[in-house]
C-alpha cells in the first residue's frame, strides 16, 4: 500500500474514476459498415495490426458487439468521439 | 454489417451489368472504382455521378449543418430557418456550408457548445450522431460538449468532397487526408441512405428481389453503387 505520508493531498481524481476500474469502449454491430472499412478504422484509430483490427472487427460482426479499447474514461470518451466521426456506433461503459 | 468479406470478394452484379441509362463510360468509370497511386488517390467521374454524390454528400451536410447553434426540435427544420435569403440564393445543398458565423448562436455553436442533450428524433441525425452511452443521462452529458465537434467534423469531410469534386465530373486526384475525408464523407452518406432505406444485413437479397418499378430501385442501386466505391476507397487507402 501507499507510504505516502497522510497529509499529503490527494490527486483530483473524479469519484466516480478509479484506475484499477478501467472503462471500456464498444463498438457494435450495424447493417451499413462495410467489414473492410471497419477493420481500417480500428488500424486507423487505435495503431492496432492488421491482424488485431480484422479479429475485433469479427468479433462485432458475429458477436453483435466487441471491446475494442479500454482504459481511463476520458479516453474511452474520445475513442468513441472519433469512432463517431468515423461513422460506427460506440458506446462508453464501465468495465465489470 | 455490410456483406463483403474481409478479403474483398466483391460480387457487383449490378455494376457488371449496366442498364441503358448507363453510358460505357459510366460504367467504367465506377468498374475502376478508386486507385492508390504514387501520386495520390485516383478516380474517374462521369458528370452524372459526380453529380448523385456531390447532391447526397451536400444534403448529409446541409442535415448535420442545420442543427448547428439550435435548439433541439429545431434541428431538422431548416425550412423554416431565420437565413432565408441565404437559402434562395444558394445552391441546393451548398448552402449551409458556406453560411458566416455572424449570430451569437453560431458563435456558440464555433464554440463546440450544444444545447441539445437528446438523441436527434431524425433518424438518419441520430444514426449520424448516436449516444455514446446506453444510460440516457450520461448520454446527454457526452452529447452536450461533443457534439458540436462531432457534426463539425462530418460537415467539413463533406466540404472536402465538395471542393475536390468537380461538378461536371473528370478525374479527381486526391491527397491521403482528402482521401480520408472521402472515406468518411461517403460512408456518412450511406449511412443516411442506409436509414432511409432500411437497410439490414439481408441487402443483397432484398434488392436482388425488388421489383425494378419500384421507385426505391433507383436509391438501392447507388446504394450499392456507393458500397462498391467506398469498397475500393478502403482498398486504395490500406
Amino acid at each position: 500500500m501507499s507510504v505516502a505520508p497522510a497529509e499529503v493531498e490527494r490527486p483530483d481524481i473524479k469519484q466516480d474514476v478509479t484506475p484499477d476500474t478501467p472503462w471500456v469502449t464498444i463498438v457494435w454491430n450495424d447493417p451499413v459498415n462495410l467489414m473492410s472499412y471497419v477493420t481500417y478504422v480500428f488500424q486507423t484509430v487505435f495503431g492496432y495490426p492488421k491482424r488485431k483490427a480484422n479479429k475485433l472487427m469479427l468479433d462485432v460482426h458475429h458477436k453483435g458487439r466487441a471491446v475494442v479499447s479500454s482504459g481511463a474514461r476520458e479516453s474511452m470518451e474520445r475513442d468513441a468521439q472519433v469512432l463517431h466521426g468515423y461513422g460506427l456506433w460506440a458506446t462508453v461503459s464501465h468495465d465489470s | 454489417m455490410s456483406g463483403i468479406g474481409p478479403e474483398g470478394s466483391a460480387d457487383f452484379p449490378h455494376l457488371g451489368e449496366p442498364d441503358d441509362s448507363v453510358s460505357a463510360a459510366e460504367a467504367a468509370g465506377a468498374v475502376a472504382g478508386f486507385r492508390g497511386t504514387r501520386r495520390g488517390v485516383t478516380i474517374w467521374f462521369a458528370p452524372s455521378q459526380a453529380g448523385i454524390i456531390r447532391s447526397l454528400v451536400g444534403q448529409v451536410a446541409e442535415l448535420l449543418g442545420s442543427g448547428e447553434g439550435s435548439s433541439p426540435g429545431e434541428t431538422s427544420t431548416d425550412e423554416t430557418s431565420t437565413d432565408e435569403t441565404r437559402s434562395e440564393e444558394a445552391r441546393p445543398g451548398d448552402g449551409p456550408l458556406e453560411r458566416s458565423w455572424g449570430s451569437p448562436e453560431e458563435f456558440a455553436a464555433n464554440l463546440g457548445l450544444s444545447e441539445s442533450t437528446a438523441l436527434p428524433e431524425d433518424p438518419v441525425l441520430a444514426r449520424l450522431l448516436p449516444d455514446a452511452y446506453t444510460d440516457a443521462e450520461a448520454a446527454g452529458d457526452f452529447r452536450r460538449y461533443t457534439e458540436q465537434d462531432l457534426r463539425s467534423g462530418k460537415v467539413a469531410a463533406a466540404r472536402t468532397v465538395l471542393a475536390t469534386l468537380p461538378e461536371g465530373g473528370g478525374q479527381v486526384r486526391l491527397s491521403a487526408d482528402d482521401a480520408e475525408s472521402w472515406l468518411r464523407a461517403l460512408n456518412d452518406v450511406r449511412l443516411a441512405l442506409g436509414v432511409r432505406l432500411s437497410v439490414t444485413e439481408d441487402f443483397e437479397e432484398r434488392m436482388a428481389r425488388l421489383d425494378p418499378d419500384d421507385p426505391r430501385s433507383a436509391y438501392f442501386w447507388v446504394y450499392d453503387w456507393l458500397t462498391y466505391l467506398q469498397e475500393t476507397l478502403v482498398r486504395a487507402l490500406s
